[in-house]
């Protein structure tokens, strides 16, 4: 009844789904961070399941011992470049946290949004846009500025 | 065998579930290096050595690594 | 609002992929791997099939996977930036981690070249060895923070290191090969000197991946604390 394939699809499909619930639910932006490292082992697990056969040997020449079926070693050298690439990215998406952190001093999302509104909005010259659908008022001043 | 891979990805997925519900940032990267160690038994429960070592190396190495350092620098390893 | 949404969201994907897993048939039969399996020995003569897949059969996409990693290491040096002389700096660490450190790094640095040279016959290679000398070069800076890594040694490694891979690959294509065809025999399966160029770019991908991760660490252990 407990079948393995089963049980490896359900962690995949879970880690996904959790990494996923922690990158949108999360107000915290070192959280979004921990949800994207999850949603990567999730997929590179998903990604190794691909060609999954029960009771293959490991694609490794062993000396004196020639197993029948060897696993699939192609999915595994993708998955190897998988990992690496994702602690690149997890290295560079660390150093924006530090440098938001330095520029705004919360770590908020709400609350960076705001404020990176308001910046822009200031850089430009206009006002912040109300809502998100209408585009933000341009219009002429008193004294010629537009 | 099963009940092996069982026990395996519940601990993992409880662990996942732990990431992003604690509060103190040092316990919920604990929970990530957890996660990672429970994936690279699973390689190996899958036949992929090569890959297991690779992310018990990165994973619960220096993915945990970088993010220690980051969390000093950020303030948040306090509660 | 937003998280109602955020949970609808997550329901109905969860629902998608239980249709999914219905419908698909999820093991395949693999379409490349069973050959790949029957020929790497002659082929290849590398004893670790996958270290074979990575360099020989999808060599290029190694290449760009350390193309990916420089860029990714790169940019988080130019968004960290240099600390200022004159930052606050960590205090030493106790005794016991800098005694540790001492005695860690000579054994981390034979394991991680022991890893990589033997990435063609045992599990390992150059991605996994290439982490350990990042570990074994970073612990001392660990210990005591006011050391820095020589960071123009660093870059001068990782660049001669990302030069070298690709010089073997185009010394393929002289003798009228397809870029990074492997050379210089194949040797006798198992030992240490076989496989032919495999452990060389092995032996550069986890110089390159070592340097860059140590100096990528080191970059951040010394960014200003922002508290």
């Amino acid at each position: 009844m407990l079948d393995a394939t089963l049980i490896f699809y359900v962690a995949a499909v879970g880690l996904i789904l959790i990494g996923i619930a922690g990158i949108v639910l999360s107000a915290h932006l070192v959280r979004v961070i921990f949800g994207i490292v999850l949603l990567e082992a999730g997929a590179n697990l998903l990604l190794l399941l691909a060609t999954y056969r029960e009771g293959a040997a490991a694609p490794i020449f062993v000396k004196g011992a020639f197993p029948a079926v060897m696993a699939d070693p192609v999915p595994q050298a993708l998955v190897l470049t998988a990992i690496v690439i994702g602690v690149g990215i997890l290295a560079l998406t660390l150093s924006l946290a530090l440098r938001v952190h330095r520029a705004y001093g919360t770590l908020d999302i709400r609350e960076i949004r705001q404020r990176m509104e308001q910046d822009i909005a200031d850089a430009a010259g206009i006002d912040m846009p109300t809502s998100s659908e209408a585009p933000a008022p341009v219009y002429a001043h008193e004294d010629g500025r537009s | 065998m099963e009940w092996l891979v069982l026990l395996i990805v519940v601990v993992m997925l409880v662990s996942a579930v732990a990431v992003l519900l604690l509060k103190n940032f040092m316990a919920a990267l604990a929970a990530l290096s957890v996660v990672s160690l429970g994936m690279s038994v699973l390689f190996v429960i899958l036949r992929a050595p090569d890959v297991a070592m690779t992310e018990a190396a990165i994973g619960a190495g220096l993915s945990s690594l970088m993010l220690a350092l980051a969390l000093r620098r950020l303030g948040l390893w306090k509660d | 609002m937003r998280r109602l949404t955020s949970a609808l969201f997550l329901t109905g994907l969860a629902v998608l992929m239980a249709a999914i897993y219905q419908q698909m048939d999820l093991v395949v039969t693999p379409l490349a791997g069973d050959a790949i399996n029957a020929s790497a020995a002659q082929q290849v003569g590398a004893g670790n099939i996958v270290t074979a897949v990575v360099l020989a059969f999808r060599g290029f996409d190694t290449l760009l996977e350390l193309t990916i990693l420089f860029t990714a290491a790169t940019a988080a040096g130019l968004v960290l930036g240099k600390p200022r002389a004159d930052a606050p700096r960590d205090p030493d660490a106790g005794f016991i981690l800098q005694a540790g450190a001492d005695l860690f790094f000579p054994l981390l640095l034979v394991v991680g070249l022991y890893i990589i040279l033997h990435g063609h016959l045992t599990p390992g290679g150059g991605f996994q060895g290439g982490v350990v000398l990042a570990a074994a070069f970073f612990i001392p800076v660990l210990a005591r923070p006011g050391t820095t890594l020589d960071h123009h040694a660093v870059s001068l490694i990782e660049g001669l290191a990302g030069a070298a891979f690709i010089l073997i690959g185009l010394l393929a294509m002289l003798g009228g090969g397809a870029f990074l065809t492997p050379l210089l025999g194949k040797g006798e399966l198992g030992t240490l000197f076989s496989a032919g160029t495999l452990p060389l770019l092995y032996l550069a991908v986890g110089l390159k991946v070592g340097s860059e991760l140590a100096g990528l660490l080191a970059q951040l252990a010394a960014t200003e604390a922002t508290d």
